[in-house]
């Protein structure tokens, strides 16, 4: 049971990080690509039928975490306090730029909304990464199984680290750069023309900065964590993720060269998917390690909840996801195709 | 400051924001339904157009329960760890449903009715408009039965680490408290939606624009508000306290104000309750009827406070008991209002009949009110457990989040929710301004369009 539903939690964030990553890269790309108004709208309406619903995952996954695993949704939500407070400010700022930005036909407002949404995406981007190599690090756990994190202390990894420090500011530049490459692909997809174009162009150096910072990642975590690799010793498998990490990137440049705009958008997320899972594997099966103590690590064992509501849980859990995913094929079939700002006059 | 009463504060303050919005989804996306059903069946344009026009209230009112009601499902957690990790196993399940089973539906159909109109056939987009509101009470019904749980705790067991494990899936969903807490509380958005809609008529009747859209609204909203008003009370409000009688006795006994334990116990309609000296300032009140209420008897004998150690006393006991008044004496004016409407609908004259649209126009904020206090009620007279007789709130919060980081992020979302309030305000107000007729001409290329 634990197994399968540290893996379900896993799926449901990868498809989180996935699905709302393009929202954010869209984002984070938006002020520098669109060169006019008609062109901010077209990116901004790529992602309007969908972010809603891509959201969704981040709380759907949480519920699943809090049922599932009640120990490490206790201990990480209250350690965190801070960054997840600011994570939640910052979401209600997206939100509401994307959906408001266009009620108000005034340059004030719509350049207001603009700038609220290009932050937020930006700062969800890096808390999004530095979250993530927070719990490769480990945190400072006490014997009852929570801990408390200042955003930052002095930026070293020591034993009484911040959110923030070298290593987990690593952790948020990667993502910054990896969430913008897949909005760039994203909006290769689904636009035309000059501003393809610049996503095009955008694509191609993001891509050089993530490589860059993908090799450097590898032994980053090695310093941060020295037993990084240990699943990976012991299960040789394991370093497939690693090899498909490898033809995700080149996957990008591939495709990307041949103008298969769909399949570099796929390696993206692949891309995305991977190092998620790859984390996943280094961690399994704690699902907080301790920086004070092998003792104090939030395993599977200890957090996972009642028999009985995980049996449960594996039945509703599946019929609940077979319809989400049929919600998903239904709307982006319905939102298909390039986004364009003529012919689909939705007056209402 | 108190770490305790910050984190409740923390958590009453982003829930009682929150709570404003989903009463009027809740509500609305029925009384959308209905507008839609009368559309097509007298294949009306004017209720289509109707129907437009509360879409458009409809999904600036939803992002604004999207975006409160995010922090709420991870404030378990920051404020309430040691809550959390003792009651996930339970609750952890009825909330991880509401995000698989609603939100999903609601997020992926919303679009669609807001915006497929063109795409969809006349029932294709009745269809998605029923699904909506299908979301939203489903989440609705998943919300109620945490909360429920709280109030009410069923099918469960201790672990030996000291969590809960649910023992029966069926009887958590079907907890008695949840099903009449669900009715309750339903009843209470449809009031809210009924009234926001006769509102709107009233003011376009008394203003006399869109006169025959205003005449529908009323027409919609009154019918819609007298049925509920009245369920409000009867049955659902008063089985409701019933229950509560015998499961809480605690909570009822400091609601009606009632410090000693009798027979024939008094109602009090109005008075200042001084815990101190333990009495009931001012009162206004009626002898035997709460007797009878609850046990429909007036030989009946009420518990009173006098039977419950003071440390369980919930807390703060006179904001109970207002929050109670408020709430049973708003319910009162809701039906007169309604069915006096009601009335003047039947005869045809309502209008014209200024001196009745206009409380119409007035009373829209009371239903929030109302069913803010109702929650109140609830969450006050359930102190001090987080979860009833087995969690006190002492052992349910955050212990390692200082007192000053809830402060900071209290004060952040207050700030926020500030910010948010206005654009509803203004937006809304445009939308109400512009008419169900005239497009809202921005609103062609809202976003959630693209395509
Ligand atoms: C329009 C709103 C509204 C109105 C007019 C009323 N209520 Fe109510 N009431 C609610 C909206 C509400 C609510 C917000 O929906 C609550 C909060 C929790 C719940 O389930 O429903 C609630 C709770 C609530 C509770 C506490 C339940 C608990 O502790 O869980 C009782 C005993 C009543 N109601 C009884 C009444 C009575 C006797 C009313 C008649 C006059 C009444 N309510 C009118
Ligand atoms: C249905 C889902 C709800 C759940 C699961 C829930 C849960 C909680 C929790 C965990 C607390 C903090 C612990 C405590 O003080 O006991 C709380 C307090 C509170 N909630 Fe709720 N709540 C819900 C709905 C609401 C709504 C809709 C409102 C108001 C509109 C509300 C009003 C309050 C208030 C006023 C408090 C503070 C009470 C006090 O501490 O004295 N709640 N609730
Ligand atoms: C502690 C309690 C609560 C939590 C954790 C919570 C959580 C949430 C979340 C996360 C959303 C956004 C969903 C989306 O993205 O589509 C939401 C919206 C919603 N909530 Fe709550 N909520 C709480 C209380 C309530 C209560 C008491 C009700 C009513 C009974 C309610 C009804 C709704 C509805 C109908 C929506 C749909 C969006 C909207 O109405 O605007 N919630 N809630």
């Amino acid at each position: 049971m634990g197994f399968i539903w540290f893996w379900l939690v896993a799926i449901m964030l990868v498809a989180y990080v996935v699905l709302d990553g393009f929202d954010l890269g869209v984002g984070i790309l938006h002020i520098f690509l669109a060169r006019s108004e008609p062109e901010r709208q077209v990116m901004i309406r790529s992602i309007g039928p969908v972010w809603d619903g891509n959201e969704v995952w981040l709380l759907a996954g949480g519920g699943t975490l809090y049922f599932a695993f009640p120990l490490l949704y206790a201990s990480a939500f209250s350690g965190f306090y801070l960054a997840l407070m600011i994570v939640l400010w910052l979401l209600i700022g997206r939100a509401t730029a994307v959906e408001l930005r266009m009620k108000i036909d005034l340059g004030v407002w719509k350049t207001f909304f603009d700038g609220i949404f290009f932050v937020s995406s930006t700062l969800l981007a890096v808390f999004y990464g530095a979250a993530l190599a927070n719990v490769i690090r480990g945190v400072p756990l006490h014997p009852d199984g929570y801990f408390f994190l200042p955003l930052w202390t002095d930026w070293r990894v020591s034993p009484e680290p911040g959110i923030l420090d070298w290593y987990t500011v690593i952790g948020g530049v990667i993502a910054l750069v990896a969430l913008a490459l897949h909005g760039a692909l994203y909006l290769v997809v689904k636009t035309e023309g000059d501003l393809q174009q610049r996503a095009r162009v955008a694509a191609g150096r993001l891509w050089i900065a993530l490589l860059i910072l993908t090799v450097i990642s590898l032994p980053a975590s090695v310093i941060a964590r020295p037993d990084t690799l240990d699943n990976y010793r012991s299960h040789p498998l394991a370093y497939a993720v690693p090899l498909v990490v490898v033809l995700s990137l080149l996957g990008m440049i591939y495709f990307g060269r041949k103008a298969e705009d769909r399949g570099a958008f796929l390696c993206s997320s692949m891309y995305l998917a991977v190092m998620l899972v790859g984390a996943a594997t280094a961690l399994y099966p704690r699902l907080l390690p301790a920086t004070t103590g092998l003792q104090y690590d939030i395993t599977i064992d200890r957090a996972l909840a009642g028999p009985h509501a995980l049996h449960v849980g594996l039945i509703w859990w599946s019929i609940g996801m077979l319809l989400a995913l049929m919600y998903f094929v239904i709307v982006y079939r319905m939102f298909r195709g390039k986004v364009s700002l003529q012919g689909e006059g939705y007056e209402h | 400051m108190d770490p305790i009463l910050l984190d409740r504060i923390h958590f009453a303050f982003t829930i009682t924001f929150h709570y404003l919005f989903p009463q009027l989804t809740m509500g609305l996306a029925l009384l959308i339904v209905a507008l839609k059903t009368v559309a097509i069946r007298r294949n009306n344009e004017r209720y289509n157009e109707a129907a437009r026009f509360w879409a458009r209230v409809f999904a600036v009112n939803f992002l604004l329960g999207v975006v409160t009601g995010i922090p709420m499902e991870f404030q378990f957690g920051t404020n309430w760890s040691q809550f959390a990790r003792t009651s996930g196993g339970v609750i952890g399940q009825p909330l991880a449903m509401e995000g698989v089973f609603s939100f999903f539906l609601e997020s992926a159909f919303l679009g669609l009715f807001l915006f497929g109109e063109k795409r969809l056939s006349a029932w294709g987009h009745w269809t998605s408009a029923l699904l909506v509101f299908i979301g939203s009470w489903i989440s609705g019904f998943f919300i109620i039965v945490t909360n429920a749980w709280m109030q009410h705790p069923v099918a469960y067991r201790l672990l030996p680490d000291g969590v809960y494990d649910v023992t029966s899936f069926w009887r958590l969903l079907t907890n008695p408290w949840a099903l009449l807490q669900y009715a309750h509380n339903m009843s209470g958005a449809v009031v809210t939606g009924a009234f926001v809609m006769s509102a709107v008529g009233a003011f376009y009747v008394l203003e006399k624009r869109y006169l025959d859209h205003g005449r529908i609204f009323l027409r919609v909203g009154v019918i819609a508000g007298v049925i509920a008003c009245i369920t409000q009370i009867f049955p659902t409000g008063d089985l409701h306290g019933r229950y509560m009688a015998k499961h809480q006795p605690a909570a009822v006994a400091a609601m009606e104000g009632l410090f000693n334990s009798r027979t024939g116990a008094p109602i009090v309609l109005i008075g200042q309750p001084d815990e101190a000296r333990q009495q009931i300032d001012n009162p206004i009140a009626v002898n035997d009827v709460l007797s009878f209420l609850i046990y429909g008897t007036v030989k009946a004998e009420v518990t009173g406070l006098d039977r419950i150690p003071r440390d369980q006393w919930p807390s703060p006991m006179p904001l109970l008991f207002y929050s109670y008044h408020i709430m049973a004496g708003l319910g009162t004016y809701f039906v007169l209002v309604m069915v006096v409407a009601a009335f003047f609908l039947w005869r045809g004259k309502l209008f014209e009949t200024r001196w009745v649209l206009w409380p119409l126009l007035l009373s829209f904020p009371l239903p929030y009110i109302a069913n803010t206090a109702g929650w109140m009620t609830a969450e006050i007279g359930r102190q001090p457990w987080v979860i009833y007789g087995l969690l006190r709130v002492p052992d349910g919060y955050s212990k390692y989040v200082s007192s000053g980081n809830t402060l900071f992020t209290l004060l952040g979302f207050m700030g926020v929710y500030t910010v948010l309030s206005i654009l509803f305000i203004v937006l809304i107000y445009r939308i109400i301004d512009a008419g169900p007729v005239t497009r809202v001409a921005p609103a062609r290329s809202a976003p959630l369009t693209a395509a």
